[in-house]
């Protein structure tokens, strides 16, 4: 049973990975630490402690606004690419992409 | 009479509780007034005494403390890892990654992030979610607000001489690239006031850190020009009270690398050096007061590799030279240079004529105190713009009498002047009473577009940034300031040059249309004169002589005079009768 859900996880994110102007995928833990990562240790290591205190805030942010809202989804807009972060309990889903408009 | 009073305590009670309570008053002491006294004095009926019902006011200075910062780095070490591994191990990390990925909490949590991001991943492939819809629009209303806005200039950093004796700022140079840099000449230019202990330093200002120059540049003599190189950001040359020429290289620390040999240099301050354009990069020319202008090769500074006597009258003659007190030199013209003088003239010179006489093409007259600034405008180089006395003037190559454009008269004296890199009507010009002008000749051409007044000693020195935005203006006690000038200021508006353009060669035709009326009307004047004399020769009169020739000079203008008196008077006679109706 475990090894089947495990399967679909890796399925889960190779078909993100494939999808059209992404560049990369981290997963980071409630402590910010990577444990997956498609991009060179450097890069991961930069983008997981910058985006984990990111996430933090925006959370405490809008948890403050409104005790009982609370965060779903981030999504950070640059000139060169879009970061979108989709925050759980303990784990963090970053994807790189760039859209190719 | 002593007052006495005795306080007794007893020794037991020492040391004892204190009772807190209320008696009544004790009398101690009672003091009646002394009638002897008051015959010493007597009573004052009414007295005056002026009042002012304001309220008190009291002066007050207070100064912000100087806060010293400095930058320091972090070293970043990887963290949040848990007790047990270690980060730098690659073992212990992998081992972590694979347990993390087996827990269940792991797997459900991904699984749901993984459809959400999918879906937004998509969403971003299909549309641009982000898309400006009326961009148009938002420019034509930014383009709006902009030409409302009022042209403003904001002081964004000071930097003072750190030294005890203050001298004055006396050049600006920017870095050539990045314009983090600042280098500032410090000398004193006023005629031996050099005070003993004055130092000899220059800096180098980062434009973020105001509180310590970057490097300190230490020369023989204080340095009244200074330049960086534009091909080789780390050379700077400067020109020294002396006469000397040094050069630094900054990666070599604050000593020159060299100095000019003292017999072959100037004899008097090198008020300006430039950079040439040249394949080694290692050219240069330098100008000051003694009339020469010597060009160097930084490589070989025991020689000038070349010599020019500003000699008017083309005999290489030092004691006739002009003294010469800016240089102009342009990149995109390198045969042709221009020098301002002392006396009001701005030679302009051939650098490949073959023989020195020729090396001095024309003179342009029209100014009326040395010329400090002369500068050519950076889109249209047929035009110069050159300041000195209480004026600014915008001149053309081909006319030689007189300025096509000129600002009017200032209280203050002007003291240098230069055009903003990014457009081309406008220039800026700092005086001796402290203020900044900024001046836009599309906009308006009787007044600076800005005035502002920096601070209370004269402003000797004004240099802008490549992109136009900041300014750096030096003052008599060593204050550097940089000032930041609104966005109108620096963007060029639509078909700005050609407006330009059109505004120079309409004033120059108007300059030609005078001159050529001027010419007409002296031929005429001539050709009268000769009849005159012709006639006076058959009259036989002796010559006047000169103390006739002042008695009818003056009598003319006293004539002139009174005429003027008269037709005021009667101009104000016919005002006041209209009054009293």
């Amino acid at each position: 049973m475990q090894s089947d859900l495990i399967a679909e996880v890796e399925e889960t994110l190779k078909r993100i990975q494939s999808q059209k102007g992404v560049q990369g995928i981290i997963i980071i833990n409630a402590e910010g630490i990577p444990i997956k990562s498609t991009l060179d240790n450097s890069s991961t290591v930069q983008y997981a402690g910058l985006l984990h205190q990111l996430v933090m805030k925006t959370r405490s942010t809008v948890r403050d606004l409104d005790p009982q809202n609370d965060l779903t989804f981030l999504r950070v807009r640059s000139k060169k690419n879009e970061i979108m972060i989709a925050p759980d309990k303990d784990y963090f889903l970053i994807v790189i992409q760039n859209p190719s408009d | 009479m002593e007052i006495v009073y005795e306080y007794v305590k007893k020794r037991s009670e020492f040391g004892r509780p204190c009772n807190f309570s209320d008696r009544p008053a004790d009398l101690h002491l009672d003091i009646q007034p002394d009638a002897e006294l008051a015959a010493c004095f007597f009573a004052l009926d009414s007295r005056d005494v002026g009042m002012q019902c304001a309220a008190d006011m009291s002066e007050h200075e207070v100064n912000t403390e100087r806060i010293e910062s400095e930058s320091r780095g972090i070293n970043h070490v990887e963290g949040g890892w848990p007790n047990n591994v270690n980060p730098q191990e690659i073992e212990h990390t992998m081992r972590f990654r694979k347990k993390v990925e087996k827990d269940e909490n792991y797997i459900k949590a991904i699984l749901k992030l993984g459809t959400q991001m999918e879906y937004s991943i998509k969403q971003n492939n299909t549309i641009d979610i982000y898309e400006e819809y009326f961009e148009e629009e938002q420019v034509e209303e930014e383009e709006m607000t902009d030409a409302k806005e009022q042209p403003a200039a904001k002081t964004i950093n000071v930097f003072r001489d750190p030294n005890e004796v203050k001298r004055t700022a006396s050049s600006l140079s920017w870095h050539p690239d990045g314009n983090h840099k600042l280098a500032v000449g410090y000398s004193c230019l006023e005629f031996q006031r050099a005070a003993k202990g004055m130092s000899f330093d220059s800096y180098i200002w980062d434009i973020e850190n105001r509180n310590q120059p970057e490097l300190t540049l230490k020369p023989v003599s204080p340095l009244v020009s200074l330049e960086y190189n534009p091909k080789d950001s780390h050379i700077l040359l400067g020109g020294s009270y002396n006469g000397q020429i040094a050069y630094w290289d900054t990666r070599k620390g604050g000593q020159p690398v060299e100095m000019s040999a003292i017999e072959h240099s100037h004899r008097d301050p090198v008020y300006k050096v430039i950079w040439l354009q040249s394949k080694t990069g290692t050219d240069a020319f330098s100008t000051s007061t003694d009339g020469q202008v010597l060009w160097w090769d930084i490589r070989n500074m025991k020689e000038p590799t070349e010599r020019l006597v500003l000699d008017p009258s083309k005999k290489e003659n030092l004691e006739n030279a002009l003294t010469a007190v800016s240089l102009e030199f342009e990149t995109t013209m390198p045969t042709k240079f221009m020098v301002g003088t002392e006396q009001g003239l701005v030679v302009a010179c051939n650098r490949k004529a073959k023989t020195p006489a020729e090396k001095i093409v024309c003179t342009y007259s029209g100014h009326r105190g040395p010329i400090y600034a002369l500068q050519r405008n950076p889109f249209f180089p047929k035009y110069f713009l050159t300041v000195a006395d209480w004026t600014a003037r915008i001149w053309s190559e081909d006319i030689r009498e007189s300025s096509i454009m000129s600002t009017t008269f200032d209280m203050a004296y002007l003291m240098d002047g230069c055009w903003s890199p990014v457009r081309p009507s406008v220039f800026f010009t700092v005086k001796m009473d402290g203020t900044v002008d900024v001046w836009d000749f599309l906009f308006k051409q009787n007044n600076p577009t800005l005035s502002l007044k920096v601070c209370d000693e004269a402003l000797c020195s004004v240099r802008v940034q490549s992109n136009g935005r900041l300014l750096a203006c030096g003052s008599q006690l060593g204050t550097a300031t940089l000032l930041e000038i609104s966005p109108g200021l620096y963007t060029m508006q639509r078909n700005e040059r050609a407006l330009a353009n059109e505004m120079f060669e309409r004033e120059t035709r108007r300059e030609k249309i005078l001159e050529a009326r001027l010419r007409e009307i002296r031929l005429k004047e001539r050709s009268r004169l000769e009849q005159v004399k012709e006639e006076e020769v058959q009259d036989a009169e002796g010559e006047e002589s000169p103390e006739e020739l002042i008695a009818r000079a003056e009598k003319e203008f006293f004539q002139i005079v009174e005429a003027e008196i008269m037709k005021w008077k009667k101009e104000l006679d016919s005002i006041r009768p209209t009054e009293m109706d």
